[in-house]
C-alpha cells in the first residue's frame, strides 16, 4: 500500500471540499447581503444620477444624504417612526404583565377548573390569526377605535403561545423555593416578582424579542385599522409612500426610507446577536 | 500488529485564548507496543491518554514525531485508512439502527474488491455478535439493551471488520460496579480469543491492572513508567506512580534517611542501606505492615475495620499527614480497646522517594 | 377557599383579551360564514346557509389566489428546505468566519419585509428609465429582458418564490444548524473510523439524526407559506388582485377590507377555506411522519 498518495490524496481532496463549502457559503452570504446593499446604495444616489442611469452603477462617487432628508420631511416618515415605537413598547408592556399573570396562576396557583383552562388555552394556539381577524376588524371598527392606538394595541397584546413558554419555564423553579417563600410570609404577587421573574428571566426576554420584532414589522392589521396617515406604523407608511410616496417615483428618496426603516431592528440584532438567535430559536416562526 | 510511537507530542491551542502559550496534551511519547498485547493506558483525567489513543487512531494528528503500524508510517494516515476498531467511551451506537445494523456498519463501508458479499456480510456480523454473546438480540434497538449489552454491540462493531489494532475508550466508565467486573473479564476474552493489539485508556488503576499486559502510566502528557501491572506495583518509579496504583492507596510519611536508616518521627523503622542522607518521602504500602509486640513503627489506634478475610486498622502517626490504613491478617488484628499498636514493616513494601523530586531512591 | 379566586384573577386580563379578540371571533366568524346577503352597514342578513362558500369557491380571483398560493407552497417549502440544510451543514463544518456567516444569514430575520421587498421591486421591475439591475445581468448572458413586477406570470411567480425564499431560509438555517450541532460528534468520529463515504454519512447517520426538525420545519414551513400575503404586497402593491399575484389571505384582507371590501361572510367563509386545508395538510404531514419507517 502506498501510504503518502492515500495521504496527499486525502489532503487534496479535503482542501477541495473546504473550498467548495466556503465558496457555497459565500455565495449565499452574497445573495442575502446584496438587497441590503442596493438598498443603501441607492439611498445615497441623487434623484437625478438615478435616473440618468439606465445602466445602474455599482457604486456612486457622489453620495447625497438629500434623500433621507426628504424623506423626513416630504413624507411623515418621522411620525410612521414614532407611531411604530409607541406601539411597539405600549404592546410589548402590556403583553408582558398579561402573559406573565397568567403563566403564573397555570403554574404555581392553585384553583378549581384549572386543568380545563390549561387545555382551552393550549388549544387556542391552534388558530391562526387571519380567522379571528375579520371579527376582530368588525369589533373594533363598532367600538369606534379605528385610527387609534388602543385599535392597534388591543387585539395584539396577547399570546397564547408566550404564555405557553413561560409557564412551562415557570414550572421547572423547584417548589421548594415557594414553599420557603410562603414560610417566610412572602405573598404570591411578591413572590413572582421576587423570585420567578428573575430566575426566568431569559425567557421573558426572549418573548420580549420575538414580540418586538413581530410589533415593528406588523403590516395586516395596522393596514386594516388604520386609514389616517397620522397612525400608519412604518410598514403602512412604506407601502404608503411607494403608492402616492413624494408626488413623483423618487426611488433613491424610498430607498432611504427603507434604510432607516430597517436600521433600529438591525442595529438591536447586531447589539444582542446571542440573545436574539437563541430566543428565536426556541420560539420563533415567521408567517 | 506491533505500533511504534516515537517522539509523539501533541500541542493544542489554548483555550483561554489571553495565554499564548499552547497546551501540551502529549509531551514526547516513546513506546513499543507489541504485538497481540493489551495495553492499559492510564492516568487521571486531563493526563492526555484520551488524546493519545485519538493519535493512535488517526483522529488528531501529532504535532510532532512519528506512528508506526508494523513497518508502515501511519502518522498522517486519515483514519479510514488506518484499520483500526474503536469503542467509544459513549459507545456512539446509531439509534436509529438495530443491533445487526450497527454491526454491519462498517462492512458496508467497504468498496470495490474488498467489500464482502451480502451473505459475507452477514456471517461476518452473526460472528462478531457471538464472539461478544450478543447473537439473540440482533434485531434490537440500542435504547432497548443495558450498557453492558450496549458495550458489547460496539466491540462487536468495531471487531466484524478485522481491525489491525483495537481501541478503547474508557470502556468501562458508563457501567455499574458489578457489570464493570464481568465486563472487563470479558474484554480480556475477547482479545485473547482475537490476539488482536488492544489498547484501552481508563482512569480506573484497578481496572488497568487487572487485565493490562502491560500499563503505561501518564501524568500531565508525560510517560511516568511503562512496566506489568506486577511490575509497576511493587517498583514504581516515582512517588506519583505509587500513589496513583492499589486500593487502599499507599501510605506516604514524611520521613529522613540518617546513616543507613529509615527514620519516621524519631523512630528508626527500617535500615536503608547504600542511600546517602537526606530528607524523604517514606510509601508504606497497606499490606507492608505487620503487627508486632516489637516492631519499630508505633501508631495511635483510631479503628479496626473487619472484612471478613483481612482487617483494615486505620491509625494515626506523627510523620504522616493523613490517617494511616494497614491491611492485616485477620488473626493477627489488635483488639480494638488499645489504643497503640506496634508494626514491623516488610522492606519490600516500602518504598523511598527523594523530597524534592519525587523521584525514586534506590541503592 | 381564598386561593381559588386568586388564580382566577391573575389568570383574568388574559382571559378578557383572549375572549375578547380570540374565542368570541372565533364563534363569530362560523356564524358569518353561514349568513347569506349580510349588509355590514344595516348588519342584516336574508338567511342562513352554505352560498357564501359557494360564491367564493366560484369567484375567480379566489381561484387564482388559491392556485398562487399553492404554487408558491410547492416551489418554495422544499426548495428553501434543501438549501437551508446545504447551507446549514456547509456551516457547521467549517470553523473561520462561522459566526460572521450565521450573522449575516439571519439578517433577513430581522428586518421589515415590506421594506425589503421595495428592494427586490427595484431590483427585478422594468421601468422607462432602466431595465432593472437582474434584467441587465440576463442581458449580460445574452437573454431577453423580462418585467419580473408587471410582466408574465411566471416571471412574476419566479420573483415571488425567490423572495419567499429569501425571507424564510434564516428561521430554517438557525433551527438545522442548531439541530446538527447537537448531533454527538462520537457519531461522526465512529463512522470515519469506519471509513464510512460522506455520502453514507449524511443519509445513514445526520438525516435520520435531524428528521424531527425536517419535518418541523416542512410543516411550518407550509403553514407559513399557505398564509403568505405582506411579502406579495411588498413586491406588486396593495392591489394584488389587479397584479394577479393575490394569496388567500389575501383575498380575505381584500374581502374584508379596501376598494373590493365589505363583505365580512365572504372573508370568513375564505379564511374559514384556508383553515381547512392548512389544517388538512398538517394533519397529512403529521400521518406521514409517523407512518415512515424507522429505519
Amino acid at each position: 500500500m502506498d501510504y503518502s498518495k492515500i495521504e496527499s490524496q486525502a489532503k487534496r481532496k479535503q482542501r477541495a471540499e473546504k473550498t467548495v463549502v466556503y465558496l457555497l457559503l459565500t455565495l449565499w452570504a452574497v445573495l442575502v447581503l446584496f438587497p441590503f446593499y442596493w438598498m443603501v446604495l441607492t439611498s445615497i444616489k441623487s434623484y437625478s444620477s438615478y435616473n440618468s442611469e439606465y445602466v445602474p452603477t455599482f457604486f456612486t462617487l457622489h453620495p447625497t444624504f438629500q434623500n433621507y432628508v426628504d424623506a423626513f420631511t416630504a413624507v411623515s416618515l418621522g411620525r410612521y417612526f414614532l407611531n411604530t415605537l409607541v406601539f411597539t413598547l405600549v404592546t410589548t408592556a402590556i403583553m408582558l404583565v398579561v402573559v406573565t399573570l397568567a403563566a403564573f396562576a397555570f403554574a404555581r396557583l392553585e384553583f378549581r377548573g384549572k386543568q380545563l383552562m390549561i387545555t382551552l388555552f393550549l388549544s387556542l394556539m391552534m388558530i391562526p390569526n387571519e380567522l379571528v381577524v375579520i371579527t376582530n376588524f368588525v369589533t373594533i371598527t363598532n367600538w369606534g377605535l379605528r385610527n387609534t392606538f388602543a385599535g392597534l394595541i388591543l387585539p395584539s397584546v396577547t399570546s397564547v403561545f408566550y404564555i405557553y413558554l413561560l409557564k412551562e419555564n415557570f414550572e421547572q423553579v423547584p417548589d421548594e423555593l415557594y414553599k420557603a417563600a410562603k414560610v417566610d410570609g412572602t405573598s404570591d404577587f411578591k413572590y413572582l416578582r421576587r423570585v420567578m421573574m428573575p430566575i426566568c428571566r431569559p425567557t421573558l426576554i426572549t418573548i420580549t424579542i420575538l414580540n418586538v420584532i413581530e410589533c415593528w414589522n406588523a403590516y395586516v392589521w395596522p393596514r386594516l385599522i388604520t386609514d389616517d396617515a397620522r397612525y400608519f406604523l412604518v410598514s403602512n407608511g412604506i407601502q404608503e409612500i411607494r403608492e402616492n410616496g413624494f408626488g413623483r417615483e423618487n426611488i433613491p428618496a424610498m430607498m432611504a426610507a427603507v434604510v432607516v426603516i430597517s436600521l433600529p431592528l438591525i442595529v438591536l440584532f447586531l447589539i444582542f446577536r446571542n440573545k436574539v438567535m437563541a430566543g428565536v430559536a426556541r420560539g420563533g416562526t415567521k408567517g | 500488529m506491533k505500533i511504534v510511537l516515537e517522539h509523539l507530542t501533541k500541542r493544542f491551542p489554548n483555550r483561554n485564548k489571553k495565554v499564548r502559550e499552547d497546551v501540551i496534551a502529549v509531551n514526547d511519547f516513546s513506546f513499543e507496543i507489541p504485538d497481540g498485547q493489551l495495553i492499559g493506558l492510564l492516568g487521571p483525567s486531563g493526563c492526555g491518554k484520551s488524546t493519545t489513543l485519538n493519535l493512535i487512531c488517526g483522529l488528531e494528528t501529532p504535532s510532532s514525531g512519528k506512528i508506526y503500524f508494523g513497518q508502515d508510517d501511519v502518522t498522517n494516515l486519515p483514519p479510514e485508512n488506518r484499520g483500526v476498531g474503536f469503542v467509544f467511551q459513549n459507545y456512539a451506537l446509531y439509534p436509529h439502527l438495530t443491533v445487526l445494523e450497527n454491526i454491519l456498519f462498517p462492512l458496508q463501508n467497504l468498496k470495490g474488491q474488498n467489500r464482502p458479499s451480502k451473505e459475507d456480510m452477514l456471517r461476518r456480523a452473526t460472528e462478531a455478535a457471538k464472539l461478544v454473546r450478543i447473537d439473540s438480540l440482533l434485531e434490537r434497538r440500542p435504547s432497548e439493551l443495558s450498557g453492558g449489552q450496549q458495550q458489547r454491540v460496539a466491540i462487536a462493531r468495531a471487531l466484524v471488520k478485522m481491525p489491525r489494532v483495537l481501541l478503547l475508550d474508557e470502556p468501562l466508565s458508563n457501567l455499574d460496579a458489578r457489570l464493570r467486573l464481568q465486563t472487563r473479564e470479558e474484554i480480556r476474552r475477547i482479545q485473547r480469543e482475537t490476539k488482536i493489539t488492544t489498547v484501552f485508556v481508563t482512569h480506573d488503576q484497578e481496572e488497568a491492572m487487572s487485565i493490562s499486559d502491560l500499563i503505561v502510566v501518564m501524568k500531565d502528557g508525560v510517560v511516568q513508567q511503562i512496566g506489568k501491572p506486577q511490575d509497576v506495583y511493587d517498583d514504581p518509579v516515582n512517588l506519583f506512580v505509587s500513589k496513583f496504583l492499589g486500593t487502599p492507596p499507599i501510605n506516604v510519611f514524611a520521613g529522613r534517611v540518617r546513616g543507613g536508616q529509615l527514620l519516621l518521627g524519631d523512630d528508626a523503622v527500617l535500615p536503608a542501606p547504600g542511600i546517602p542522607d537526606q530528607e524523604v518521602w517514606a510509601g508504606i504500602r497497606p499490606e507492608g505492615f505487620v503487627p508486632d509486640a516489637n516492631g519499630a513503627l508505633q501508631c495511635d489506634l483510631i479503628q479496626v475495620e473487619v472484612m471478613g478475610r483481612d482487617t483494615s486498622v486505620v491509625c494515626r502517626h506523627g510523620a504522616c499527614e493523613q490517617a494511616i490504613r494497614a491491611i492485616v491478617a485477620s488473626e493477627a488484628r489488635p483488639n480494638a480497646g488499645e489504643t497503640k499498636v506496634r508494626f514491623a514493616l516488610k522492606p519490600n513494601k516500602v518504598h523511598l522517594f527523594a523530597k524534592a523530586t519525587e523521584a525514586r531512591l534506590s541503592a | 377557599m381564598k386561593r381559588n379566586w386568586k388564580g382566577w384573577l391573575y389568570l383574568l386580563p388574559a382571559m378578557l383579551f383572549l375572549g375578547f379578540f380570540m374565542v368570541y371571533p372565533l364563534i363569530d366568524v362560523l356564524i358569518y360564514s353561514f349568513e347569506e346577503g349580510y349588509n355590514s352597514a344595516s348588519q342584516t342578513y336574508f338567511g342562513v346557509g352554505l352560498y357564501n362558500y359557494s360564491y367564493v369557491l366560484h369567484d375567480p380571483y379566489f381561484l387564482q389566489a388559491v392556485k398562487n398560493t399553492f404554487l408558491l407552497v410547492i416551489i418554495t417549502v422544499p426548495l428553501s428546505t434543501g438549501l437551508a440544510l446545504l447551507i446549514s451543514l456547509g456551516l457547521n463544518s467549517i470553523k473561520p468566519l462561522r459566526n460572521l456567516f450565521q450573522t449575516v444569514y439571519f439578517l433577513p430575520y430581522v428586518t421589515n419585509t415590506l421594506a425589503v421587498g421595495l428592494v427586490f421591486m427595484i431590483l427585478f421591475k422594468k421601468t422607462a428609465y432602466t431595465d432593472g439591475m437582474i434584467n441587465l445581468l440576463i442581458h449580460a448572458f445574452g437573454g431577453q429582458s423580462v418585467d419580473f413586477i408587471d410582466g408574465p406570470y411566471w416571471a412574476k411567480m419566479f420573483v415571488m418564490s425567490l423572495y419567499t425564499i429569501w425571507v424564510v431560509m434564516p428561521f430554517k438555517i438557525l433551527i438545522l444548524t442548531s439541530a446538527l450541532a447537537s448531533v454527538n460528534p462520537d457519531y461522526y468520529r465512529a463512522a470515519r473510523v469506519d471509513a464510512t463515504p460522506k455520502v453514507r454519512i449524511f443519509t445513514r447517520i445526520t438525516l435520520p439524526m435531524i428528521s424531527p426538525m425536517i419535518f418541523y420545519l416542512v410543516i411550518t414551513g407550509f403553514i407559513g407559506a399557505f398564509k403568505a400575503y405582506s411579502d406579495e404586497v411588498a413586491l406588486f402593491g396593495t392591489n394584488l388582485n389587479a397584479a394577479g399575484m393575490n394569496t388567500i389571505v389575501g383575498y380575505v384582507y381584500d374581502m374584508l377590507y379596501g376598494d373590493s371590501g365589505g363583505y365580512p361572510s365572504y372573508a370568513s367563509a375564505a379564511a374559514l377555506i384556508l383553515f381547512a386545508i392548512v389544517l388538512t395538510i398538517t394533519c397529512v404531514n403529521l400521518l406521514a411522519s409517523k407512518r415512515r419507517p424507522q429505519t
